[in-house]
């Protein structure tokens, strides 16, 4: 048992405990890497497709960023950058509280553009079944899960900017 | 020696800093070595994919302009739903389409028609003569040459009403006349128009009959003018990535096309509003009926036939000449068929029983003996089921859209077949999977790849509205009207010229008199007639 000291956290890890939630931290990021790296790559990539099919309280303003050229190149960039570094952030352990809370964001605007709920049809087939809970919203959570109990200042590179007596 | 312990305890407690700081690097390595092989193999499969297949990049065509070099007179003859519509495809819309297209956009902000009209290329026409029979739209259509709401501002003339084409066709200041009266008017307008020296843009059905067709496209050889018939889907740049694809042999032998029209409203089976302002009065009915073959008296059903004429083959030719003739010369467009050998068809009127004499329900078949080639196609107007155009090779088949009808803008898929000769080895060694696209053709996405997902699959099928040039959405009628305007001032022909019109009349003719005659038909190719 070691006693482990961030910001105003002061949390106890078990072995087993970090390890599951660097295991955790570290598939998040691979996903968002993944994510954000994909839609880098694909020249043809835009958020519009998304955009248009949502449904429920963000759809006025997904019609207002698809209407609007320069607010849709914006969301396109913000989107490719933001989960690519998202991800490598969460991946490397560099800044991974400040990013898990951004890349909570990113997952909880998706499940709102579109959210599994009753009597919303959406015209893009799932891959799965969902009601009301689907993966994003999973996601989401356990990016909240990698805020509130920090590990990149132990495994991570944000280890070497943190104090290391309190290590 | 302590001092060595403490030592060693540091390095060692340095070692270990380093390593659990650097822990989850090599996972990140990994990820990148995994993202290069993901990458390799997609770049592999596709030039694997389309090395042999594709010589073509995606670029889009560029559109050339003429505008600039002259101005042009246009009048139009027959100001009426499609008239309007092409008018506007010039740069003209009346007060009434602009005010409510500018606030649908304030309402809805995907509502791009204002936008898109507006952005039109200024096309330096003016519409100086407007002739219709009703003058409820003949006042309309003057509105629309006044209107400063358009594309390159305040028109510089504005339009005089005729009330008959031939008064029309005198005005020596005219070049051009669009004409989009119902069928039975074509064939005299157009050839009044050419022997005037008016260009013309004549809306399909080419003609009513056979005969007026052989006669108008003698008439258009021999006085020369530029001819276009209202076949956007020239336009279309889907479809001419399809040429292109074909062109190449990527379906393999083609034997059988199917064509489909889909429709299940009242509007789309042309029963259209009756205008309130309609009467004995407004409409000239006796010159509307002059070159039918039945007379009636003016009255109600006058006025339901004056509105919904498509629905009698005393003005029209139904869904042969509305429909079919829309898919025939897309699949001419990409596919070069000319006029067929045989045309068949049978029919009836199955769900609109409202005193209409032409088919509701109603399939035509066309054989190509020398190409080897049936093309089919199947109609009904008591279904919405997108059924889409497919043109069936031995290796291939690729799927137009989930749409169908009236020139409709949209995106296609090509899948290999998995019984495919020519990618018989690629389907074995996996590179191919006949349940997945090889090519995917998608406007809005500008999705072109050879590795398709589900996603750009799906958005494949869904159809878009516009077309697009350099990126930009375009209306494929604005491009057609100007096709023709461009011809005229080069001197040119435009791309649904007289040749091709002619295949279309022809084809449409020869499934129509089928239908009236119930019998196989025969198209005599050297003496120009139907056997």
């Amino acid at each position: 048992m070691k006693q482990f000291e961030k910001g105003s956290y002061n949390l106890d890890y078990s072995t087993y405990q970090l390890s599951g939630l660097v295991v955790l931290r570290v598939l998040i990021g691979w996903h968002f890497l993944y994510e954000g790296i994909a839609k880098l790559l694909n020249p043809y990539w835009s958020s519009a497709a998304y955009l248009l099919d949502s449904k429920w309280l963000l759809s006025g303003l997904a019609k207002i960023i698809v209407s609007d050229p320069v607010l849709l190149s914006i969301s396109d960039y913000v989107n490719m950058w933001g989960l690519t570094l998202v991800g490598a952030s969460l991946l490397l352990g560099l800044f991974s509280q400040y990013t898990a809370l951004i890349g909570m964001g990113f997952v909880i605007l998706y499940y709102l553009f579109a959210p599994p709920f009753l009597g919303l049809e959406f015209s893009k087939p799932g891959e799965g079944s969902y009601l009301i809970v689907n993966k994003n919203l999973i996601e989401a959570c356990a990016l909240w899960v990698i805020y509130s109990f920090p590990t990149s200042h132990i495994i991570g590179l944000d280890r070497f900017f943190s104090n290391p007596e309190s290590n | 020696m302590s001092d060595n312990t403490n030592q060693d305890n540091g390095t060692n407690t340095d070692r270990r800093e380093l390593l659990k700081g650097l822990a989850t690097v090599p996972v990140f390595g990994l990820f990148l070595a995994n993202l290069w092989r993901k990458m390799r193999r997609d770049a592999l499969k596709k030039s694997n994919l389309l090395a042999d297949l594709f010589q073509e990049k995606s670029s889009p065509a560029i559109i050339s302009s003429q505008s600039d070099s002259r101005h042009l007179n246009l009048g139009i003859i027959g100001y009426g739903g499609r008239g309007s519509h092409l008018v506007r495809g010039a740069g003209f819309a009346t007060k009434g389409w602009t005010d409510s297209a500018s606030e649908n956009a304030r309402k809805n902000s995907l509502d791009k028609g204002f936008k898109t009209f507006m952005q039109q290329e200024d096309l330096n026409v003016s519409l100086i003569g407007v002739c219709d029979l009703f003058d409820v739209r003949a006042d309309q259509g003057i509105d629309a040459s006044r209107n400063e709401v358009r594309p390159g501002g305040k028109p510089l003339e504005s339009a005089i009403r005729y009330r008959y084409h031939e008064e029309l066709l005198k005005n020596d200041d005219i070049d051009a006349v669009i004409i989009a009266t119902p069928d039975h008017w074509h064939a005299q307008i157009a050839m009044d128009a050419a022997n005037a020296g008016k260009h013309v843009y004549c809306e399909k059905g080419l003609t009513r009959t056979f005969d007026e067709a052989i006669d108008l496209y003698d008439t258009v050889q021999k006085t020369g003018i530029a001819f276009q018939l209202g076949h956007q889907n020239r336009q279309v740049e889907a479809n001419e990535k399809a040429k292109a694809i074909i062109k190449q042999g990527l379906l393999g032998d083609i034997n059988l096309v199917e064509l489909a029209t889909n429709r299940n409203s009242p509007w789309g089976a042309w029963v259209w509003d009756i205008h309130p302002e309609g009467n004995s009065k407004t409409i000239d009915w006796d010159t509307f009926q002059k070159p039918a073959p039945n007379k009636i008296k003016f009255g109600e059903e006058a006025l339901k036939r004056f509105f919904r004429w498509r629905c009698w083959y005393d003005y029209g030719t139904g869904l042969s000449g509305d429909l079919l003739s829309h898919d025939f010369d897309a699949i001419n467009q990409i596919m070069g068929l000319g006029i067929p050998k045989y045309a068949s068809s049978s029919g009836g009127i199955y769900f609109y029983k409202d005193g209409r004499d032409v088919p509701d329900v109603w399939n035509a078949t066309f054989e190509y003996p020398e190409k080897d080639l049936t093309v089919l196609y199947s109609a009904t107007l008591s279904s919405n089921d997108p059924r889409g155009n497919r043109i069936m090779g031995h290796d291939a088949t690729m799927q137009m859209g989930g749409q169908s009808g009236g020139g409709s803008v949209h995106g296609f898929i090509v899948k290999a077949d998995p019984e495919s000769t020519r990618y018989k080895e690629r389907l074995e060694s996996g590179i191919i999977n006949s349940q997945y696209p090889i090519y995917t053709y998608s406007p809005g996405s500008k999705q072109i790849d050879g590795v398709t997902s589900a996603t750009s699959r799906y958005f494949a099928n869904k159809g878009l509205l516009y077309t697009y040039r350099e990126g930009k959405r375009v209306d494929p009628t604005h491009l057609h009207v100007k096709d023709w305007l461009d011809a005229i001032r080069s001197g040119g022909q435009p791309r649904c010229n007289i040749e091709v019109a002619l295949h279309e009349a022809v084809a449409c003719h020869m499934a129509t008199e089928s239908y009236l005659q119930g019998r196989k038909i025969e198209w005599d190719p050297k003496n120009r007639r139907l056997v």
